[in-house]
């Protein structure tokens, strides 16, 4: 299991650089995974995402969709889509420290 | 990851219920993997980006043998309708969107949707038929061309 280093602490992580045990994540580790994301910046906005996937992993045992984060996050998925570029639920997932979120909507 | 897709162009060519979920599912979730995605609606999967057309879209209930239901059953008045109410409502408790939600959530994932011109001029539609998210009425050399270099996914 590859280990990386964020914020000084060594972390377990899986090939694609995904927390295995979201519960050696810190907020204080989140800018330098967002670097690692190309986000330069960590804003409010970016910070309810990742709140809301914390909240979600821990009271369901799994990330939420890119569906799911437009719905309930407060955050539309437009704006996801600016905020975290690419593949959202993905990129905020890695820079929350929780598991790939597994869903198919 | 020099095996990875980094563009898929789905063709959407069926107009029922089991027709258009696949290609929506398939584009929705290639957006979620950071996939660039473009839709091209042709024939009667037109009616999934048709205004007044995508809120009604049916199952098939006659010539579809996945249904385990009788032909002649299925051909029976409000069948379908029946069906596809039982359909869109299981589909909703798993939280999976109706259609023109659906659409409407890919197009701001950042996908682009695309008419086919010649079902376009087949049924004699013209671009305000379509919902907004619609970019383009498109030849399908114009489409040969938006999808080169990627997958193309035909349903």
């Amino acid at each position: 299991m590859p280990t990386a280093t964020f914020a000084g602490t060594p972390v377990d992580t899986n090939d694609e650089g995904f927390f295995t045990d979201p519960d050696q994540w810190t907020e204080a580790m989140a800018p330098e995974l967002a670097r690692a994301a190309d986000i330069d910046e960590l804003t409010d906005r970016h910070w309810q995402v990742i709140r809301f996937m914390r909240k979600e992993y821990a009271e369901k045992g799994t990330g939420p969709t890119v569906r799911l984060l437009g719905k309930a996050s407060g955050v539309s998925v437009k704006e996801l889509y600016q905020l975290f570029p690419k593949a959202p639920a993905k990129t905020a997932a890695r820079i929350a420290g929780i598991p790939k979120p597994r869903g198919c909507i | 990851m020099a095996d990875s897709i980094e563009k898929v162009s789905i063709i959407v060519s069926k107009g029922s219920l089991e027709g258009i979920y696949p290609a929506l599912i398939m584009a929705n979730g290639a957006r979620a993997e950071g996939i660039d995605v473009n839709l091209f609606f042709t024939f009667f999967g037109l009616d999934a980006i048709h205004k007044e057309r995508n809120e009604h879209i049916k199952l098939a209930t006659v010539g579809n043998p996945g249904l385990h239901l009788a032909t002649m059953a299925g051909g029976l008045p409000g069948v379908s309708t029946a069906m596809t109410h039982y359909m869109n409502h299981k589909m909703e408790k798993l939280d999976i969107p109706s259609i023109p939600e659906f659409v409407e959530m890919i197009a701001d994932t950042g996908a682009g949707m695309y008419a086919c011109k010649a079902s376009v001029d087949l049924f004699g539609l013209e671009k305000n038929d379509f919902i907004d998210q619609v970019q383009d009425i498109i030849t399908v050399g114009e489409f040969y061309e938006m999808a080169a270099g990627g997958q193309i996914i035909f349903t």
